[in-house]
């Protein structure tokens, strides 16, 4: 004891943490306060509203793994390079030759998970009626956070370069090119035009945006890898930290008034 | 008996699902018995030892298979109308008899049966290849996860809404005092990341992440399908042009959601479960969000072949099975059959007038009619603007199972088709 006592009152340690360990009630609350990650909580909450029957915990079980995929994400960035000539064949070795290599079915099968947790966690929350006044706006904030969910697993698709990752992709994307007006095979584009000249055609249309060509190729590679280990990730950050900010703001986890 | 169809790992594999099927229901036996309910625990102790039985068949290697038989009827009732029609029927006779089905014993009847039927249908080659699709796992993990939620939600709405009936307040009202976060919730969420990570470990050491051959834009794979979760947006496309089924249907199921909170005029049913009290909500939502997402979802992973043909359950994916297509149009039906004129020398705009004028008429005169009839009552209460974002978004929403009832019954490809603008609806 007296070494856990010697680094208890080591200046090193009280610099960390600025109060005794959370036994008694005053410090389970100081707790909360001091720490950054734990002041996203309230200090207290209604029992009724963390009872696991009633939250389900899909909310916080999606946002754990936004973290792991963020982590496996990171990682599995070390050994990828998103050009043709080496997709396929990094991901072969992620396999075949790296140590314990679960990284890649971390990542995928926590993916898979998140996409069904969201659906669940956004399911309890409507049908506890949660998003009913006053958390209108952070229920859109959650829709947004779905569709972002979905960008991100349908653009991680693509970068393993296989059979399964080009031809989904490429029927996935293929809607874009009907979309009305902004799709070269969509209703309207066609009137769409200058002097005779069209301006949406298969080199300009919402399809070529997504892909940076005509079908799915190196550019459509480059530009869901960037999307999917950058773009869409920091927006997912910016909306869970308002979508969570707006929990606390909004009057916390519901629960019957 | 074929016992030379089953592979000596997949049966000691069998076996060890019915032991844990064994397990489960001597559990529920237990529990039966510890609630003095003799009856149901004499019943669940036999099912248990029933389990047992085929746990110990399996592990001898006595090679029992679902028969031909079974199989054949199974495949002739599928169909996507009678799939579709039997999601919608059990999604009724739920929601109607909800006491009855949110029975913990009537759930774990239906629970039993399933897992029995899917150890059994395990032993067909056909339906283990699609069911064991590394892929595919996630989709069987939202079945379970799915039906489970629906069923735990209801039966809360079910006490809830017997407790409101008699002047109660809901179960969720009951524990209303506060607790600390530090320690009853994050004891609770440090449990739940160590239980998840867990899974995910386990999971990912047993089932490789599927890497099929590299990437060639000259090789189409038959069936090529998009990533499962758009797979209900893909069942679509059967019935409608990529422009509504992946464009415009999508955008109006995110912004149908946004908007729902602002449309949704019913206070009550806030922070608990209830169905009385929120009839028409809950209703829709389960139509929108069971029924057209995860029931497709379902039948566009399992039941979608080459050529996008349906297979039953048990049915070999064979690439060159054909199904007869004979959809003709709505303005077949009108000049054709109707007026016996030829349509030849008709212009798109009189050509298409029938569809037009009953699309415009669904959107643009369905909404009006219902205000003055038998949706009056919310009109009066929503107002204007309400009401109306309310009707066109579950139009939307039904013009899916209108398009399905029309192409089944009368053969109807498009009601609108002015392919000269890729206008088809």
């Amino acid at each position: 004891m007296a070494i856990g006592d010697f680094i208890r009152n080591s200046q090193v340690w009280k610099s960390i943490f600025r109060h005794p360990a959370p036994r008694d009630r005053r410090n389970r609350v100081v707790v909360m306060l001091t720490n950054v990650f734990l002041h996203l909580h309230p200090v207290s909450v209604r029992k009724s509203g963390i009872a696991l029957s009633y939250t389900w915990c899909m909310g916080g079980i999606t946002f754990f793994l936004f973290l792991v995929e963020t982590v496996t994400g990171v990682l599995l960035m070390f050994y990828y390079r998103p050009t043709l000539e080496h997709a396929y064949n990094d991901i072969l070795s992620l396999r075949d030759v790296l140590t314990l290599g679960i990284l890649r079915e971390m990542h995928r099968w926590g993916a898979h998970a998140m996409v069904i947790t969201i659906w669940l966690h956004m399911y309890r929350v409507f049908l506890t009626g949660s998003y009913k006044p006053p958390r209108e706006f952070n229920w859109g904030v959650g829709v947004i956070l779905l569709v972002l969910t979905l960008l991100l697993s349908f653009t991680g698709y693509l970068l393993p370069w296989d059979q399964l990752a080009i031809w989904a992709i490429t029927v996935g994307s293929n809607m874009a090119r009907a979309t009305p007006l902004l799709g070269y095979e969509g209703p309207g584009a066609k009137f769409l035009q200058i002097g005779g000249v069209e301006l949406i055609h298969s080199g300009s249309d919402a399809r070529f945006l997504l892909l940076g060509g005509r079908f799915v190729g190196e550019t459509a590679l480059l530009r869901f890898y960037v999307l999917h280990c950058v773009a869409i990730p920091l927006a997912v950050a910016l909306l869970i930290a308002v979508h969570f900010w707006r929990v606390r703001k909004d009057g916390g986890i519901s629960g019957a008034l | 008996m074929h016992s030379n169809h089953l592979s000596s790992s997949l049966q000691i594999g069998l076996g060890f699902y019915y032991v844990i099927l064994a397990i489960m229901n001597f559990a529920f036996a237990s529990y039966q018995s510890k609630i003095l309910n003799k009856r149901q625990a004499g019943i669940w102790t036999t099912v248990a030892c029933l389990f047992l039985v085929h746990a110990v068949a399996n592990f001898m290697h006595l090679g029992w298979t679902l028969s031909d038989g079974i199989k054949q009827s199974v495949d002739a009732v599928m169909n996507p109308v009678s799939y579709f029609v039997m999601a919608v029927a059990g999604l009724t006779a739920f929601l109607y008899w909800r006491k009855f089905f949110t029975e913990p014993v009537v759930a774990w009847t239906i629970l039993s049966a399933g897992l029995l039927f899917s150890g059994w249908a395990m032993t067909d080659a056909t339906f283990r290849a699609i069911i064991t699709k590394p892929d595919n796992v996630p989709i069987v993990m939202l079945i379970f996860s799915v039906g489970y939620t629906t069923w735990l939600a209801m039966r809360k709405a079910v006490i809830n809404d017997a407790r409101i009936a008699i002047g109660e307040a809901p179960l969720e009202k009951l524990e209303d005092d506060k607790v600390l976060v530090w320690p009853d919730l994050v004891y609770t969420e440090l449990l739940a990341m160590v239980i998840c990570t867990f899974i995910l470990v386990v999971w990912s050491v047993v089932l490789k992440a599927p890497l099929e051959a590299p990437a060639a834009s000259s090789k189409i794979p038959n069936p090529s399908k998009a990533p499962w979760y758009f797979l209900g947006l893909q069942e679509m496309l059967v019935y409608f042009d990529p422009w509504m089924a992946g464009v415009v249907l999508p955008t109006m199921i995110i912004v149908g959601l946004i908007a729902l909170p602002y449309i949704d005029f019913n206070q009550k049913g806030n922070g608990y479960f209830t169905f009385v009290q929120r009839r028409f909500a809950i209703t829709t939502f389960l139509l929108g969000f069971v029924v057209l997402w995860v029931v497709l979802i379902v039948l566009g992973t399992f039941l979608r072949g080459p050529n996008w043909n349906f297979f039953g359950l048990f049915e070999p994916w064979d690439p060159h099975k054909t199904v007869p297509l004979n959809n003709i149009n709505l303005s077949d039906y009108v000049w054709l059959f109707g007026f016996g004129r030829s349509m030849e020398s008709m212009g798109w705009f009189m050509r298409e007038l029938p569809g037009i004028a009953l699309v415009l008429a669904y959107l643009l005169l369905l909404p009006p009619l219902l205000a003055k009839t038998i949706m009056r009552s919310y009109f009066v209460k929503m107002g204007f603007i309400r009401f109306f974002l309310l009707v066109t978004l579950i139009q939307f929403m039904m013009a899916l199972p209108i398009k399905m009832v029309l192409r089944w019954t009368i053969n109807l490809k498009y009601i609108v088709f002015i392919p000269e603008a890729f206008f088809n609806i």
